[in-house]
């Protein structure tokens, strides 16, 4: 049988996801002991225990100078900044990418423009963010509004563009006014590729968190993982950039389900 | 129920002639059917009848008053595809017309005139024999279930034309044949005058008062592009037909077509529609 007829059962399936994790988690450990037998001081392949120890003094022990659980003030920090930005970004893509998407003047107009903002790098802006808003939470999540928004409001109106040119007109024999249309008919369907184009932005979203945390911070994931870099403290590290991964990775998971819930009708439209 | 004009239109892309000298004249409550083969031109009829497109020359004229140049509530259409909403129910795209009409600002009714609405709309549903689908999404719904529900929401918003742009094409013959009889019914209880863009020449000639043919007179590769398609025939379908006058909607009981009662015999589309069956 030819491999592109081959598909995998339910069982097989599970077991072929597992693979790549299992194979990376045999190869670190494999390696870990190896030069832990070498060295037993080694730091860079920490062995299980001490990362298990590393969180549970992260995680579960007030520290004393703060008197804060770190990892739990760490992530809250990062999670209010990461959802404040992203909100921002979403509400603004989802006007203007209404706007742009359905208006031509509006693209005229906005279109180049927001293509041309898209491309100029964000991180090359940290340094004037910092400079105008100060050291503060404003220009981090700034960093992550101009990061992430461009490329949302490109994405979201062409997702308004690709409506049916048939629906539009339909509204408009039904006495539809432009209000009208965007918010009957172009808003509700928007919304579902809205969650899809805010996944995508995750990514790059959480990139500029870590960035900006890692520059000037006194909180947050990012700013624990390289102020603990000077220690080499990779047990933190490692557990650090998992739970990282971990709450990128349920984020998305929410989103998706979110999306099913909320637009039940949009499966089979995107089967189309 | 409206009188279409057309005075000398023609349609050009550039130095492209789609059509050229279109002069008719269409009665109120008339159904034309506009056939003719693929590319001369019928659809881009239909769309400059919608107001999507304007003429490059020339004038259409609705009960005498220049075309508004862009779609409106008085011109009503179902496309072959696209035309219902996907995110809306059965029921809520039935009523989305009337919401859209009453409510300006938000496009939703509440309360009383809602369930007002939803009583009008359950009626036509049952009118077009879609009771007991109002709750699905169209995706659920085979295709000519969705033309029936994309005529129901057209002819909610009591439009004065309504434009099919081959709504029935894509269907199977049973269903087609099915429907070809709602269509009918439709078009004798509303006051609707119907313009039908259809390559399928039975059903041209089974539901119109009047076929038009739209063909180029010049097919000759190096006259293509400078001469369009103009109306080369213009069949009054015999014996006459002419709809009821009526003018509301009122729910038949099943089974009972106001077309089947009409005069039958002779008739071209007798061949095609077997309404009695």
């Amino acid at each position: 049988m030819r491999l592109v007829n081959i598909r995998p059962g339910r069982q097989m399936r599970f077991y072929l996801l597992a693979l790549p994790f299992l194979l990376v988690a045999i190869a670190y450990f494999t390696g870990s002991s190896a030069r832990l037998a070498e060295n037993p001081n080694d730091k860079l392949l920490p062995a299980l225990p001490s990362m298990v120890q590393a969180v549970k003094q992260m995680a579960f022990v007030v520290d004393p100078r703060s008197g804060n659980y770190l990892m739990l003030t760490d992530t809250v920090a990062s999670l209010g900044r990461l959802g404040s930005a992203l909100a921002i970004s979403t509400v603004a893509a989802l006007i203007l990418g209404i706007v742009i998407g359905l208006l031509p003047g509006a693209n005229a107009l906005l279109g180049p423009f927001v293509s041309v903002t898209s491309m100029v790098p964000p991180l090359a802006l940290l340094p004037i963010l910092f400079i105008v808003m100060g050291l503060g939470e404003n220009s981090k999540i700034a960093l992550i509004v101009i990061g992430t928004l461009p490329c949302m409001i490109r994405d979201l109106a062409m997702k308004v563009q690709e409506l049916p040119r048939e629906q539009i007109v339909k509204a408009q024999t039904l006495g539809a006014s432009t209000w009208q249309i965007a918010l009957r008919v172009a808003v509700p369907q928007t919304l579902p590729r809205l969650i899809d184009v805010l996944r995508l932005q995750l990514g790059p979203a959480w990139l500029f968190l870590i960035a900006a945390e890692a520059i000037a911070s006194d909180s947050g994931l990012g700013y624990r993982i390289f102020l603990v870099r000077r220690y080499l403290a990779m047990d933190v590290i490692i557990p650090y950039v998992a739970w990282i991964t971990l709450l990128a990775f349920l984020i998305d998971i929410g989103l998706r389900v979110l999306q099913r819930k909320l637009f039940p009708w949009f499966a089979s439209v995107r089967a189309e | 129920m409206s009188a279409i004009r057309f005075n000398d239109v023609w349609k050009e892309y550039g130095d492209h002639i789609v059509l050229e000298r279109i002069t008719m004249e269409v009665e109120p409550r008339a159904f034309i059917a506009l056939v003719g083969p693929s590319g001369c031109g019928k659809t881009t009829l239909l769309r400059m009848l919608l107001g999507e497109e304007q003429p490059t020359r020339g004038q259409i004229l609705v009960d005498g008053k220049p075309l508004r140049a862009e779609p409106d509530a008085d011109r009503g259409v179902v496309f072959q595809r696209y035309s219902v909403f996907p995110h809306l129910t059965v029921l809520q795209n039935v009523m989305l017309g009337r919401e859209l009409r009453d409510a300006k600002l938000l496009g939703r009714l509440f309360g009383a005139a809602r369930r007002a609405a939803a009583d009008d709309a359950m009626k036509l549903l049952a009118e077009v024999g879609l009771a007991g689908q109002e709750n699905k999404y169209p995706s659920a719904l085979s295709g000519g279930m969705q033309q029936r529900l994309a005529l129901a929401q057209a002819i909610m918003r009591g439009p004065k034309i309504l434009l099919l742009d081959e709504p029935f094409g894509a269907l199977d013959p049973g269903i087609r044949a099915d429907i070809h009889v709602l269509m009918k019914r439709l078009w004798n209880e509303t006051n609707l005058t119907v313009v039908m863009v259809t390559h399928d020449l039975s059903e041209a000639f089974g539901l119109a008062t009047r076929v038009i043919a739209l063909e180029r007179q010049r097919n000759r590769p190096e006259e293509r592009e400078r001469y369009g398609a103009t109306v080369s025939r213009d069949l009054e379908i015999f014996p006459r037909r002419t709809a009821e006058v009526r003018t509301i909607i009122d729910p038949a009981p099943a089974g009972t077509t106001r077309s089947s009662k009409e005069h039958q015999p002779g008739r071209p589309g007798a061949l095609v529609l077997k309404e009695h069956s």
